[in-house]
């Protein structure tokens, strides 16, 4: 269910074992700027993604959940149970609140061993029940041949690993992982994950996993919130809260290389589309049809990758935007080949090395980019 | 002559240095914690006997255990003795001259901590007294080692407040410190430069051994850094 814009007074239930996080707090990020977060949101069992730049407020609201930062107002619960209430002034210790939270540090005890490390959590359990715990949850994780290393003897995946087993072994109704696997290579994560989702398809709880990188969210996510600037500005899966953004914000951080800011020049409701004028030059390009007010501004976003470049004058296409312009310059990365081309405005193609070189692309081309109307995103 | 005086001196340092871990490190832990607004008056009174002459503070510690005041007449009471000129007046003011010496590196050690690890440790469902025993204390072992050597070394080479508060008693509150002095007051340099000789090398032993050890990390406490 895509939830877009977020009119949410009345939450439904979260389930039995849901995380329910209404949060609002002025955070300080300096001495000159503060912003409010402001997040209202449900999280249900399974892997719940938590999307957004740098700076949005993103482990302030990790920090609130987990108890080592309180809120100025709102309320946290897992299922039925209240960790946090700021009406009634309820506020849980963090040590009573069964939040397994990876920080990006990961924070292992240096002294100690990965087998002590992982039964830190267990005091409780009797020497017995401790080793069968923490074994079982070192061989899930594939970390029982380090149990008797510390951790700065360890890789950085393997690290990860140790820091998910510690989190995990102590049952926790809620695990919060802050950007933990951005420095993994994608195979190394790809494992963890999968080690993590099979572990979590046995016991059911929200996962909420802070990340930045959009290759991420389209790799993890089921469920993706979309924070900025310390609001939620989208959520559903990821095709319904990144595929079509509705914020520029939103747009940048789902790839949407091409943004031009237009203004609207004709609707054609019969067609399904308006014509919308690129500020600052003469292109035009035809967008889906939408009921936005005409004398307002608006932004159209477009995927470089979205983008078809033409040789010649393409015929009979469905696309109903089909612009001449000139490649001003061609750029390799890996196997992708970005591609400047001015169509009076500045676009940014991504195409494979076998098209440039079947069509013999090279800066001063003459060329055609072809681009649905569908491809055009009407951001507000 | 020599012998009773350094064994008095010895005992004096054990045990403040032994009472100074048990009052040095709660305090420690509260200084490189705590987020009372005032903390930094109580930082400046710890620090005081490090710039102290040790005459004022031991003129003031012999007037608060004295039978004037009303701590002095409590004890007393209970003991049937005062405290001054006795050696348990000694380790009151011992304690008190060689508090900044425990406590200052303690809680260097306690405030350098990646606070991260106490975060993770309470998540981990520990509690503060758990957490101090498991991540603070091991984590802060080399300062904890550092404050117990240095009021150890300070308490064997004090002067001026043994002198206020315990007089000059052989056997009782002469300690080699005072023992020197009178050698050099009776013009007896040979004597007076053995005193000196051993109380210098003895010190510099000691000192020696801790740097050397946290130099090594000679425990294995140290080398996951």
């Amino acid at each position: 269910m895509g939830i877009v814009g977020l009119e949410m007074n009345s939450l439904p239930e979260a389930g039995r074992d849901g995380l329910r996080v209404e949060v609002r707090k002025t955070v300080s990020s300096g001495p000159e700027s503060s912003f409010a977060l402001d997040v209202h949101f449900l999280a249900p069992a399974g892997f719940t993604i938590l999307f957004g730049a740098s700076g949005a407020g993103k482990t302030t609201l990790l920090d609130c959940i987990a108890g080592l930062q309180v809120p100025g107002q709102g309320e946290i619960a897992i299922g039925g149970t209240t960790l946090f209430n700021a009406a009634s002034g309820v506020n849980v210790l963090p040590n009573r609140r069964a939040v397994g939270y990876l920080m990006q540090s990961l924070a292992l005890f240096p002294h100690m061993t990965v087998r002590q490390n992982v039964e830190y959590g267990l005091d409780a359990l009797n020497g017995d029940e401790r080793k069968a715990h923490s074994r079982e949850i070192m061989e899930s994780f594939n970390i029982l041949p380090l149990a008797e290393r510390r951790p700065a003897e360890t890789s950085g995946g393997e690290r990860q690993r140790i820091a998910l087993a510690r989190a995990l072994v102590t049952r926790p109704r809620v695990l919060l992982l802050d950007e933990p696997l951005t420095a993994l290579d994608a195979i190394t994560k790809a494992r963890i994950v999968d080690d993590l989702r099979a572990w979590n398809r046995k016991h059911q709880i929200p996962v909420l996993y802070v990340t930045h990188q959009r290759e991420e969210v389209f790799a993890l996510g089921e469920n993706v919130i979309v924070m900025d600037a310390g609001r939620v500005v989208a959520q559903g899966s990821p095709h319904d809260a990144l595929g079509r953004p509705t914020s520029e914000s939103v747009a940048q951080l789902a790839g949407f290389e091409n943004i031009f800011a237009c203004t609207i020049a004709a609707r054609h409701p019969d067609q399904g589309t308006m014509t919308c004028r690129v500020a600052g030059c003469e292109l035009e390009l035809e967008v889906p049809l939408t009921r936005l007010d005409e004398s307002r501004p608006l932004r159209i976003g477009i995927r470089a990758g979205d983008i078809l470049v033409a040789s010649s004058v393409p015929q009979g296409l469905s696309a109903r935007n089909v612009l001449p312009g000139a490649i001003t310059s061609l750029q390799q990365h890996d196997a992708k080949v970005i591609a400047k081309v001015d169509c009076g405005a500045e676009f940014e193609v991504h195409i494979t090395p076998g098209a440039r070189r079947s069509l013999q692309l090279e800066p001063g081309a003459k060329v055609w980019l072809v681009i649905k109307t569908y491809s055009c995103q009407v951001l507000q | 002559m020599i012998l009773p005086a350094l064994t008095l001196t010895l005992r004096l340092a054990v045990v403040v240095s032994a009472l100074l871990l048990v009052i040095g490190l709660p305090l420690a832990y509260w200084l490189a914690f705590s987020r009372w607004r005032w903390k930094f008056l109580c930082e400046a009174i710890v620090s005081l006997p490090i710039v102290l002459p040790p005459t004022v503070l031991g003129f003031y510690v012999l007037v608060a255990i004295g039978p004037l005041s009303p701590f002095g007449r409590w004890y007393q009471a209970l003991t049937g003795h005062g405290l001054a000129f006795t050696f348990e007046g000694l380790v009151v003011g011992s304690v008190l001259y060689s508090l900044p010496f425990a406590v200052q590196p303690m809680a260097a050690s306690f405030a350098a901590l990646d606070r991260k690890l106490l975060d993770a440790s309470a998540l981990l469902g520990a509690s503060r007294w758990r957490t101090f025993w498991r991540i603070v204390l091991p984590l802060g072992l080399p300062g904890v080692l550092t404050g117990i050597v240095l009021s150890f070394a300070h308490t064997l080479g004090e002067f001026g407040v043994v002198l206020m508060i315990g007089g000059n008693i052989p056997g009782a509150t002469q300690t080699v410190s005072i023992l020197i002095y009178d050698q050099v007051q009776a013009l007896d340099y040979v004597t007076a430069n053995r005193t000196a000789l051993l109380l210098l090398s003895f010190c510099f032993v000691l000192l020696a051994i801790l740097y050397g050890l946290r130099r090594r990390s000679a425990w294995g406490l140290w080398d996951w850094k």
